[in-house]
């Protein structure tokens, strides 16, 4: 008894340490989102900020896909809180509609979006292909969270 | 941006990156050697931010967007420590790899950096 007193102790707190935040192989992923969401602020960021009139609706559709990685990576961050993992859901799934959209549009109608409009652009391929994995791995991880999720 | 220290640079972070997301796979913790290595290139990063303010007044200037040069540096140099930061905030052994993913992060950016400074048209 006196061994399993302090065992059964331990496992109440890593479960009620981190009631909100993510933990595990979760984490991994909310960085990842994280630095996605670093590259394409900082990559509309300059477009808007050097030439925007270029091409102004395919650099705010760039601006709109770093709001949603800040979301998604906000949400992926509290996503055992219930609210926060609705919200994960629709922006990873939004993420992964505009990559495979934008990148549908950027190989049939290239004159509309530049090469570098989004990170989008292509199904992300100058961003290593990670866009169009990332929302996948996104979704299967929300998935296998179902029901860890609190109330 | 000087070549040589360019090199070291990537090397380093990849070096940094395979090692901590190696450590934090066969499940250890944040230690001295994944933060100390996070640490280093923290610094290396500082050195690439002066190397890039001086470079222009010595001859060496960006071919390429100043702006977007600057966008990668900053950004990059804002991720070890960030790594760091996470690591003391959750010590579990997926801090590491984390770590680990923002060092290799920080390579591609770099490489970026290079390309902004040096090839055009690219």
């Amino acid at each position: 008894m006196r061994e399993v007193g302090p065992r059964v102790k331990s496992t109440d707190m890593s479960d009620t340490r981190t009631s909100r935040r993510v933990t595990g192989v979760g984490t991994v992923l909310t960085f990842v989102y994280a630095v996605m969401a670093l590259g394409a602020t900082g990559r509309s960021f300059v477009q808007i900020a050097e030439r925007f009139s270029d091409a102004p609706i395919p650099y705010l559709l760039s601006a709109a896909s770093a709001v949603v990685y800040i979301l998604a990576t906000v949400a992926l961050l509290l996503s055992k809180s219930r609210t926060w993992y609705r919200i994960a859901w629709i922006a990873v799934a939004f993420e992964l509609v505009g990559v495979l959209v934008v990148g549908t549009l950027s190989v049939l109608a290239p004159d509309i979006f530049h090469a570098d409009a989004t990170v989008w652009s292509y199904y992300g391929s100058g961003y290593y292909w990670i866009p169009l994995v990332l929302p996948i791995v996104g979704l299967y991880y929300l998935y296998s969270q179902r029901k860890k999720v609190a109330a | 941006m000087i070549l040589w220290f360019t090199i070291a640079q990537i090397a380093l972070a990849v070096l940094v990156g395979l090692v901590c997301i190696g450590l934090g796979l066969a499940g250890r913790r944040p230690g001295d050697v994944s933060v100390g290595a996070m640490a280093l290139l923290q610094l290396v990063l500082i050195v690439q931010v002066i190397v890039a303010i001086v470079a222009p007044f010595v001859g060496n200037s960006p071919t390429g967007s100043g702006l977007e040069f600057w966008t990668y540096l900053v950004t990059a140099a804002v991720l070890p420590i960030a790594g760091i930061i996470w690591a003391f905030i959750d010590r579990g052994r997926w801090s590491v790899v984390v770590m680990g993913v923002l060092a290799l992060a920080v390579a591609v950016m770099t490489y970026r950096e290079w390309i902004i400074w040096t090839v055009q048209g690219a």
